[in-house]
Parts: C-alpha cells; structure tokens; sequence
C-alpha cells in the first residue's frame, strides 16, 4: 500500500473522483424512528439542555400557547431517529457505508461535525412517527484543518410524519479526516543549520565542545571573526585560535517578527555583541526580557546546545 | 415557569438577546449526547476521543442545536415558532469550559425575526447559528 504521506496531487484528484461517484445517491431504505415522539424522551432532552420552555412538558402552558397542545422541541428532530446504542444494520446497498470504508481505506476514520441546517415545517406532537430519507448531497476535495487532512461529506436529510407529510429537513456536513497529531506527526523542527566549510567548520566544533574561539593572526596578531582563510589586516595564512573570555556588550539589535523561520521562536531578537576581546558577533539571547535589551548593556555569552549536532552561542543580558 | 412571550411589536433589528452562560460539565456534555440518543465515544468516552485527535470529549451538534433552541425561546418565551436553525461549528465544546451565548437581530421581517447567536468559549466561536423565528 502507498504511503498516505507519499500522495502527489494527482493520487488525491483521483480518489476525490471516486468519491463523486457518491453524490446524489439515496442511502438505504427511509429510517423508520424507532419510537413514537414521546413525553420521556423529551423530559430527557429538556432536562439535559436545561430548557424551562412550558409548552415542551407542560400540558396547561402548551395549550394556552400558540402550539396548543404539547409538542417536541424543534432542535429534537434528528434525536428521534437517531439508530442509539446499537448500530443500525442497513439491507442491501449502502452507498454511504461503501463511501466511508473508500474513507477509511485513506485512513480518514475520525469525524466531526462541522454544519448543521435544520428547517421545521411543523412542530412534532407526542404520537407522530417520523421517517427519514438521506441522500449525499456533496464531498469535498480533500482539505487541512486544525483537526487534520479529510474530506467535508454533506448529507441531505427529510423528514416526513406517518401520513407521509414532509416535518422538516436537515443538511449535515461532517469532515472525515485523519487525526493531525498521530497518523501524521510533524517532524521534529530543529534550528537551522549554520553553513559550514573547511574554513570555518573548526569554530563550530570549539563551540560542540564548548569553547568560544576567536581567530588570530600569527604574524601580525590581529584577531578577527567571522572564521576565514587569510587576515584582513596583512594577508598571512597563518592563524591560531584564541579562546574568548566570554563577555561583551550589546552593539546593536533588532527584534524579528516576520518572516517566521521554523525551529526559532518569535518575536526573536538578534544581537550584535562586541567581544570583550574586541570582534562582534551575530547572536540571540537567552533568559532576557526582550524590554531589557538594550545598546551598550553587558552580556555573559552562553554556549547552549539546541539539538544534538549544534550548539551556539548566547547572550545573557545584564538587568 | 411563567416565560412571558414576545410579540413582533416587541422586537427590531439590532436588538441584544439577554445573554445566557452554560457551565460545560462532563456529565452535562454526556447527558446531552445521550438525551440526543448520540452515542459515538468522542462525546462520552475520553480516552477513544483523545485516540481520535480530540483533546478530550466534545459536546455533539445535537446538543449545540439544542442549546441554540433553549436561548432562543427563554427570550422569545412560548409563543414564538422556531422556523430553521442553521449551525456553523467552530472550536469544539470541552468540559470545564463555559459557553456564553449571545445574540442579536439581524432582521424582522412580516412575522419572522432572524437572530444572530453565536456560544463561545474560552478558545472562541463554538457555534455560530443564524436563526429565523416567527413570533405572534
């Protein structure tokens, strides 16, 4: 089987055609409820909601009402044929189950409603018996939400009383999706990776062993930063490393809040520290207030591990 | 309860509904579900619902519409009709949160008023539902 996490454009066109095939078809026989619209049940639902409305339970209320004579509330209307505890088993073809398990075969297996349109003609009285009626009236292209990848299937409902009378009618959408956070996990973001050559790869490694190098230049003691072949000051080849004290004081800032580069956190502050030594270098904060940055303030330079191949150095801000 | 009812005299456009704050307990979630006769396991049952990329169990829309029906008539009182309820889910219902409904007239038209209501909870917009009722 191919990786759902493999699927070009053209594999997820392709099974959104199939689920076409899908719209407009009637889904099973019309669904008998399986009881009558009735007092107890409506004592649930106006217990569960909360809903006080007299003419719901209230014989007297209900008739001096414009309804008059106890009826069901309207937002029951699915409630009462509903199939409950146990899943109703439908006889011969049901394009719907055949259009879930084509869901189920993307692992699109969750679901959650996401519309709801519910029109009443007439308010239910205890005594009617409704039947249902549900065709798929339409299915997305697969589409990202919060909740994950799937496809929005809108099912279209009527009900209709025992004399065959329309009641009201109801569009449902739900979004069959794959859950966002297990079948699919996001790989781990780490920090972008510095571009390293082989003239400045060494500097990185004195930091993953935890010195903070600086460059001199052997014949003519300059020191400089960034790492690079040749002094800028008199063109030798030959340099050593000197390991830097680790204070400086904060030339200059920005704050960065767009664009947003994975793996980093924002707002980010990006610093430029003048070594005490006396070369500047590029780097964020570490356990600063972004309100106590500030030009000329005194750092303590961190070097700080931020996955396991990297590690950087920080500046700790003086209050 | 005694609910005074509203007439179409009493109502216009822009009008505030009283607003109406629904504590969510885990047992008014599930007893929600089940009056609905809604047994799926991400409204009852917390660890399937958790398995299924919920951070927990979650009000049904049954229920929702239910509520959106409730806020209605404890304004409009007895007299007023529920024409249609239509229901846009946002953010789902969790236990521990509390729904604020709010709503407002959008239109009056003949007998028919049409509410705006939206639930909110502490993430934002659980449902947003226009309603259209017809009052006497």
């Amino acid at each position: 089987m191919t990786s759902v996490d493999q699927e070009t454009e053209k594999d997820k066109q392709a099974f959104w055609q199939k689920l076409q095939a899908f719209v407009g078809k009637e889904i099973g026989p019309a669904q008998l409820s399986p009881d009558e619209v009735n007092i107890p049940m409506i004592r649930h639902w106006c217990e569960a909601i909360g809903d006080n409305n007299p003419i719901y339970l209230d014989t007297t209320a209900a008739e001096a009402s414009v309804h008059g004579q106890i009826v069901a509330p309207p937002t029951m209307l699915q409630a009462w044929v509903m199939a409950g505890l146990k899943p109703r088993v439908l006889s011969g073809t049901n394009p719907y189950e055949d259009m879930n398990q084509l869901l189920f075969s993307k692992q699109f297996t969750s679901v959650v409603a996401t519309n709801c349109e519910q029109t009443y003609d007439r308010y239910l009285h205890p005594g009617d018996r409704l039947s249902m009626t549900t065709t798929i009236d339409a299915i997305s292209t697969e589409k990202t939400t919060a909740l994950g990848t799937g496809h929005f299937v809108t099912t279209r409902q009527d009900y209709f009383d025992q004399n065959n009378q329309r009641v009201g009618s109801m569009l449902f959408r739900i979004i069959r999706f794959r859950p966002a956070t297990r079948k699919n996990p996001s790989p781990h973001v780490v920090r972008p990776r510095p571009a390293t050559t082989h003239d400045n790869s060494w500097w990185f490694d004195g930091l993953q062993n935890g010195k903070l190098f600086v460059q001199r230049c052997t014949n003519c003691q300059a020191l400089r930063f960034p790492p690079g072949p040749v002094c800028p000051s008199c063109v030798s080849m030959d340099w050593h490393p000197v390991e830097a004290v680790g204070t400086g004081t904060i030339h200059s800032f920005v704050v960065t809040h767009y664009p947003q580069v994975p793996g980093l956190e924002y707002p980010l502050p990006v610093l430029l520290v003048d070594l005490d030594e006396g070369v500047r270098m590029v780097m964020n904060p570490i356990d600063t207030d972004i309100a106590d940055i500030a030009i000329g303030k005194k750092v303590d330079i961190v070097l700080l591990a931020t996955d396991d191949e990297l590690t950087l150095p920080f500046a700790r801000v003086h209050k | 309860m005694n609910t005074p009812s509203l007439t179409i005299a009493d109502v216009q456009v822009g009008q505030e509904l009283p607003a109406l704050d629904i504590p969510l307990t885990r047992t008014l979630i599930t007893a929600t579900a089940i009056a609905s006769r809604d047994y799926q396991e991400v409204h009852h049952d917390p660890s399937i619902a958790v398995e299924r990329g919920s951070q927990d169990i979650i009000m049904n829309i049954l229920s929702t519409n239910g509520f959106v029906g409730r806020y209605i008539t404890d304004w409009a009182g007895p007299n007023a009709f529920i024409r249609s309820v239509k229901v846009r889910l946002g953010v789902p219902n969790y236990p521990g949160e509390t729904m604020k409904m709010r709503g407002k007239i959008t239109a009056v038209d003949a007998k028919t008023v049409t509410v705006l209501v939206t639930g909110s909870n502490s993430m934002g917009d659980h449902v947003t539902a226009t309603v259209e009722v017809v009052l006497p």
